[in-house]
């Protein structure tokens, strides 16, 4: 019995090692350690793997079981989809691409020795280091939020994960005639549509199950970031009287137990139910590591590599750098930032030239309804006398109206992206 | 003079052998950024047009109509028009060399 348990397990490396092109377990090939397997990281995992033909030792660390997914997770909120539509295993990073996935949350990088040391304990050493943590939360410009069970009371669900599922809790559980107000930050934060889908995803679950409800946006902004015109027709026409709009609503502190928000210069509002967006930074990880040289806040990095500007031999991708003119932190971009990176660290690795002229663009559909869809699109070239990524002139457009066919295109799209990041 | 010529001739096909590897990964990386929609290496998932194996000139006319405005479609002319017309045949000969 031991025996053949142990045959059978030798026959089962054997074929990850031929799924996988080569024998990486132990192997010499350059060592590859990647942080965060969200857009940008499962993304260039992949992507390393697949295009160094297995010769690259790709480790991915990675806290959380599964990739959930932050674009579509407004739909849950709305109650059109559910959490398992929007989670997908990591399976096939490991079982088909051979990447060596480590469930794990890091504790520090140490840039000079070329280490990440895990909270674990172990200590992985690299070649090249690609750090892709996603977004964390200002908490210091919220001071009430530190109070104790504030943060599970006044969600942000901008993270697609529990408090995806907490926010369509309590909006099940507001009674007809309440108010959902959501805050949106000062640009630049994750998705830049996405709080605006979120208002027609409310607005849209409200006039169906709860019509004497409202939703209250309280943007901080000037006016709407993005899609403005057909969010706004979406406001006035589908969900009128549902939907009020109030630009310039700088959230500055937040009475979880009495659901208000505290602002800048208007007066405090109390809601049913108050959904909190708070100001963004880069992920803790790249912070803490020093690579957030932007106001502390964003990591500038080397459009052609994607190699940070604090520290040699380290990349960092997706919604923690900072951000090229009009190019968007969206789920879209980041798997894009993951491929172009994957490239250049392999022709770096190998001696090679980089690519002197990455070219990728952004697609992005936002739900007005549960059907009815709008997009905004780009293309983003680089320009080697100003050292960035620049929109391509003349390229790029917003959907003419809200219509179901994009409505499917949408949900393509996120079949699409998903596969071509974790599969 | 002879051997220098064959020399100088060596040192150029080699030359534009990297000149053409890189050019080929260049090529990839471009063709990378359709797969966000259209699938990795153009192998999509359903309700998606696929562009691994299809033909190069139908794929380089249907862009270049995009492109010009003479194709209706919901992104793709908004799409089409950041590229060279050499930058879409080049993506266009590396879908159409993908397996289906």
């Amino acid at each position: 019995m031991q025996r053949r348990q142990l045959l059978q397990a030798g026959s089962a490396l054997g074929a990850v090692g031929l799924m996988s092109g080569c024998a990486t377990i132990g192997g010499n090939g350059p060592k590859v350690v990647v942080i965060g397997a969200g857009y940008a990281g499962a993304t260039a995992a992949k992507y390393l793997r697949m295009w160094s033909e297995g010769s690259v030792q790709v480790t991915l660390v990675e806290p959380n079981d599964s990739f959930i997914s932050c674009p579509i997770s407004n739909l849950v909120i709305g109650g059109s989809k559910t959490m398992a539509d929007i989670t997908t295993p990591y399976d096939n990073l490991v079982k088909r691409h051979g990447v060596q996935m480590v469930k794990d949350r890091v504790a520090s990088i140490d840039a000079a020795k070329r280490i990440v040391k895990l909270a674990g304990g172990s200590e992985l050493p690299y070649d090249r280091l690609i750090v892709s943590p996603g977004v964390d939360f200002m908490w210091e410009s919220l001071p009430g939020m530190a109070k104790e069970g504030a943060k599970d009371k006044v969600l942000h669900a901008w993270k697609a994960g529990a408090q995806t599922l907490a926010l369509r809790k309590q909006l099940e559980a507001m009674p007809d005639g309440g108010v959902f107000a959501m805050s949106i930050p000062l640009a630049p934060y994750r998705c830049p549509p996405g709080p605006y889908e979120r208002a027609c995803q409310v607005a849209d679950y409200f006039s169906k199950a709860k019509p004497k409800s409202k939703v209250l946006i309280l943007d901080a902004n000037d006016d709407v970031t993005s899609k403005g015109p057909l969010f706004k027709k979406a406001w006035a026409e589908r969900y009128k009287g549902i939907v009020e709009y109030r630009p310039k609503h700088n959230v500055v502190d937040v009475d979880a137990a009495t659901n208000t928000a505290k602002f800048e210069f208007n007066d405090d509002i109390k809601a049913s139910v108050l959904n909190v967006i708070p100001n963004m930074r880069a992920g803790d990880v790249a912070v803490n590591a020093g690579l957030a040289t932007a106001n502390k806040r964003w990591c500038e990095v080397d459009f052609l590599t994607f190699e940070s500007k604090a520290a040699p031999h380290v990349h960092v991708l997706g919604d923690s750098i900072q951000i090229a003119p009009l190019m968007p932190k969206s789920g879209h971009m980041a798997n894009q930032h993951g491929k172009a990176c994957a490239a250049a660290v392999i022709a770096l690795l190998t001696g090679k030239q980089v690519n002197p002229l990455p070219i990728y663009n952004n697609t992005c559909y936002s739900f007005v309804s549960a059907e009815d869809v709008v997009h905004v699109s780009s293309v983003h070239r680089y320009d080697a006398d100003k050292k960035t990524m620049l929109t391509v002139a003349g390229s790029g457009g917003v959907s003419s109206a809200a219509n179901e066919l994009e409505g499917r295109y949408a949900m393509a799209w996120a079949r699409n992206i998903w596969a071509d990041t974790l599969a | 003079m002879k051997i220098q010529h064959g020399l100088t001739m060596l040192a150029l096909i080699a030359s534009a052998g990297l000149a053409q590897a890189q050019d080929a990964a260049q090529v990839r990386s471009w063709a990378a950024a359709c797969a966000n929609c259209h699938g990795t290496d153009g192998r999509a998932q359903p309700g998606m047009e696929a562009l691994a194996g299809a033909n190069k000139d139908d794929i380089v006319k249907k862009m270049l109509d995009f492109k010009a405005g003479r194709k209706p479609a919901t992104i793709m002319h908004q799409l089409a028009k950041g590229y060279s017309d050499e930058q879409i045949t080049a993506i266009a000969g590396y879908f159409a060399a993908q397996k289906k």
